[in-house]
Formats: structure tokens, C-alpha cells, sequence
């Protein structure tokens, strides 16, 4: 039996390859830096690495659903938006 | 002394990866590659990008039907939560009735989900129906299959019957671990049996509130088969909550890429409103 009922295409598998390399890198980063570094940041949320990647990521998509649903179809700047995110996150959350 | 690591544990974990990966993280990774895709059928797809992804979020029918969602939903918890630990505390913790109540209440989640939407669909019809029929007789204009208002109200009291017995379940189970000893002290203080509800019970509850909240919340915003065989959406479309909403254009218009694109919205709504729960119970829990 094929893939093919799965309809891959290149995008979605770069996506989900990204996810998984996330992942990934965080079980390394506990590997040499076990603890998962818990912290209580500016929303005053008790968080671990982990929390902070899946906030990251839920953030991010609704970065993405509210810039296409309020804005337009142009993907640039809510990606730019998303790191804008992504490195809040890890750095003050 | 030396800590042995044994990671054969790891083997004990496989098999669920693997029914995990089979019956969610594949089926969710085809759903996300049918949203970026158009297809006719017959396994062909071509490239669409975004478009359905603009097509849901910019719909006025997907903000009705997630609007009617977050309504339906909402109620049931601001209704079913009480409910549950008010019955809950209601219930005998020693003696005969205890199996007796419990059987009772567990009775409705036994019975299966469209039974329970034929059940209230026959009890609730205007003219044979047992409800419709007291209703109409008292003078009350009531035709839940004409009136929108009708049919929320149906739909309310149907899912609150069937569900409020797993508050109350958790709730009780909950309450039952309570040691006698904080009893006897509050006894001691005076304590008056809201102080005992506030400052013991309540408390002792809030892990299995949380989990009956979190469950609760879920399963109402995925409900499908009860309001499907209750009022099928109608009337017009005064109940077509987004789950019936999917299905329409899943399988109703076979249009595959704008359902795959409502789904995932649909997921991430869900997946953020649970977590936002979750994180907010467990804060005040910490604190």
C-alpha cells in the first residue's frame, strides 16, 4: 500500500519535518541541560522548555489564521511576526 | 549507590506511540496535506495554497457556526459544572443509597449518543411527544422543530441530562477522598457549611473539576450526533454547530480541502481554549 492517499506535497512534509526536528532538538537540549530549565516569566506561567515550544507554535499558528482571516494572503510578515513570537516566548514567558 | 537506568521501560510505551500515531497523528497530517490541495476525487489532488485556509476564516457561515459553538458550549459548563457539585454534595457518602445513587448516574452515560438525540427527539415532539405535549397543554407555544429558541432549549436540556452525571461523578469521587479529620476540625472551629464548601470541599474537588471541565469542554465542542438526530441543525440553520457545519461540507458537498482547512481551525480553537483552561486552573492551584 502507497502513501499516496495521504496526498503528501512538499510544503506540508517541510512542515512537519520542521515540527519534528523541534522536537527533536528539545530532547537534545534536555539531554545536555536536563530539568527542562522551569522559570516563571512575565505572564506569570510556571514554564518548561517544552511549554514554551508549544506555546510558541499554538501562537504562531494563530499568528498566521488571524493575519490571513484579518489582513490578506501574504505570508512574509506573519512569519516575521512568528520568530518576533518565538523568541519572546523562549526568552521572557 | 549506583541508580540503575533500565530503558526497556521504553518498549512498555511503544504500543501506545504506535495506536497514537495511527488512529491521530496520521489522520491529522492528511487532514493538514488535503488543506493546501483541491481534489475531484479519485485520489488526484492538485496544489490550492491558502486559499482555503482565507475561504473558512473570511466565511460568514464558519463565524455563525463557531459563534453557535462557543454559545452551546459555554452554557452547558456554566450549567452542568454547578449542577454536578451540587448534586454531588447532595449525594449519601455511607449506606445503601450510596450504589443506589451512583447507578442512577451513570445510567445516562451508558446509553449511546444517538439513542440519547432519539430519545429527546420522540420525548420533545409537539404533538406525541411526552414533554412537547405537557408543554403545549400548560399553554406554552413550544415546537422545538419551528422555533429556534425552542430547539436550543431542547438541546441544552438534552445535553445536560446526559452529561451532568460525570460532574457529578468526578465531583463525588472528589468529595469521598476528603479525610474525616478536616471535617472534625472545621466541627471544632464553627465552621459554617459554606466555609466547609469554600475552604474544604472545594478545594479537595479542584483536580477533578479541572479534569470534569476539560472533558466536559471537549466533548460539547465536538459534539455531533446528538443535535444531528435531535433537530439535524434546524430549524434553518439555528442549531448547525461546527461540527454538523464540517460534515455538511465534508461529506454533505464533498468539498475536501475546505473541510480539511475548517478542521484544523477548528482543532487549534480547540486545542488553545483547552489549554488556556488547563493552564489557568493549574496556576490557581499552584498559587
Amino acid at each position: 500500500m502507497g502513501l499516496s492517499w495521504m496526498a503528501w506535497t512538499w510544503p506540508t512534509a517541510l512542515f512537519f519535518i520542521f515540527i519534528a526536528a523541534a522536537i527533536s532538538t528539545m530532547a537534545v537540549w534536555e539531554y545536555y541541560k536536563p530539568g527542562g530549565d522551569p522559570r516563571r516569566g512575565v505572564f506569570a506561567l510556571d514554564t518548561t522548555r517544552g511549554d514554551r515550544l508549544f506555546i510558541t507554535l499554538l501562537g504562531s499558528a494563530f499568528i498566521f489564521l488571524a493575519w490571513l482571516g484579518l489582513v490578506g494572503s501574504s505570508l512574509w510578515w506573519p512569519m516575521i511576526i512568528a520568530f518576533i513570537w518565538g523568541g519572546f516566548v523562549f526568552r521572557y514567558v | 549507590m549506583n541508580k540503575t537506568v533500565n530503558q526497556k521501560a521504553w518498549l512498555f510505551v511503544l504500543p501506545v506511540l504506535v495506536l497514537v500515531a495511527f488512529n491521530a497523528i496520521i489522520p491529522l497530517m492528511t487532514v493538514v496535506n488535503y488543506s493546501v490541495q483541491e481534489t475531484f476525487g479519485n485520489n488526484v489532488f492538485s496544489w490550492a495554497g491558502i486559499i482555503w485556509f482565507e475561504e473558512v476564516l473570511t466565511s460568514q457561515r464558519f463565524h455563525a457556526s463557531l459563534g453557535r459553538q462557543l454559545f452551546f458550549t459555554f452554557t452547558i459548563l456554566a450549567i452542568e459544572v454547578p449542577l454536578g457539585v451540587i448534586i454531588a454534595l447532595a449525594m449519601p457518602r455511607k449506606g445503601i443509597w450510596v450504589s443506589v445513587c451512583l447507578v442512577l448516574m451513570a445510567m445516562p452515560l451508558l446509553i449511546p449518543w444517538n439513542v440519547v438525540g432519539a430519545i429527546w427527539n420522540i420525548f420533545a415532539l409537539p404533538q406525541i411527544g411526552m414533554l412537547g405535549n405537557l408543554l403545549n397543554g400548560m399553554g406554552i407555544d413550544y415546537n422545538f422543530t419551528r422555533q429556534p429558541g425552542d430547539a436550543w432549549a431542547t438541546l441544552i436540556a438534552m445535553d445536560v441530562w446526559h452529561w451532568t452525571s460525570l460532574v457529578v461523578l468526578l465531583a463525588y469521587a472528589g468529595l469521598v477522598s476528603i479525610p474525616e479529620a478536616y471535617y472534625q476540625a472545621a466541627k471544632i472551629d464553627g465552621a459554617s457549611s459554606w466555609a466547609i464548601f469554600r475552604y474544604i470541599q472545594l478545594p479537595k474537588m479542584k483536580r477533578v473539576l479541572t479534569i470534569a471541565i476539560l472533558l466536559r469542554f471537549m466533548d460539547s465542542f465536538n459534539i455531533y450526533t446528538e443535535p444531528f438526530v435531535l433537530t439535524g441543525g434546524g430549524p434553518g440553520n439555528s442549531t448547525t454547530l461546527l461540527s454538523i457545519d464540517l460534515v455538511k461540507v465534508a461529506l454533505g458537498q464533498f468539498d475536501l480541502g475546505p473541510a480539511a482547512a475548517m478542521s484544523l481551525v477548528y482543532f487549534l480553537v480547540i486545542l488553545l481554549l483547552s489549554w488556556v483552561f488547563y493552564t489557568l486552573m493549574m496556576r490557581d492551584e499552584e498559587q
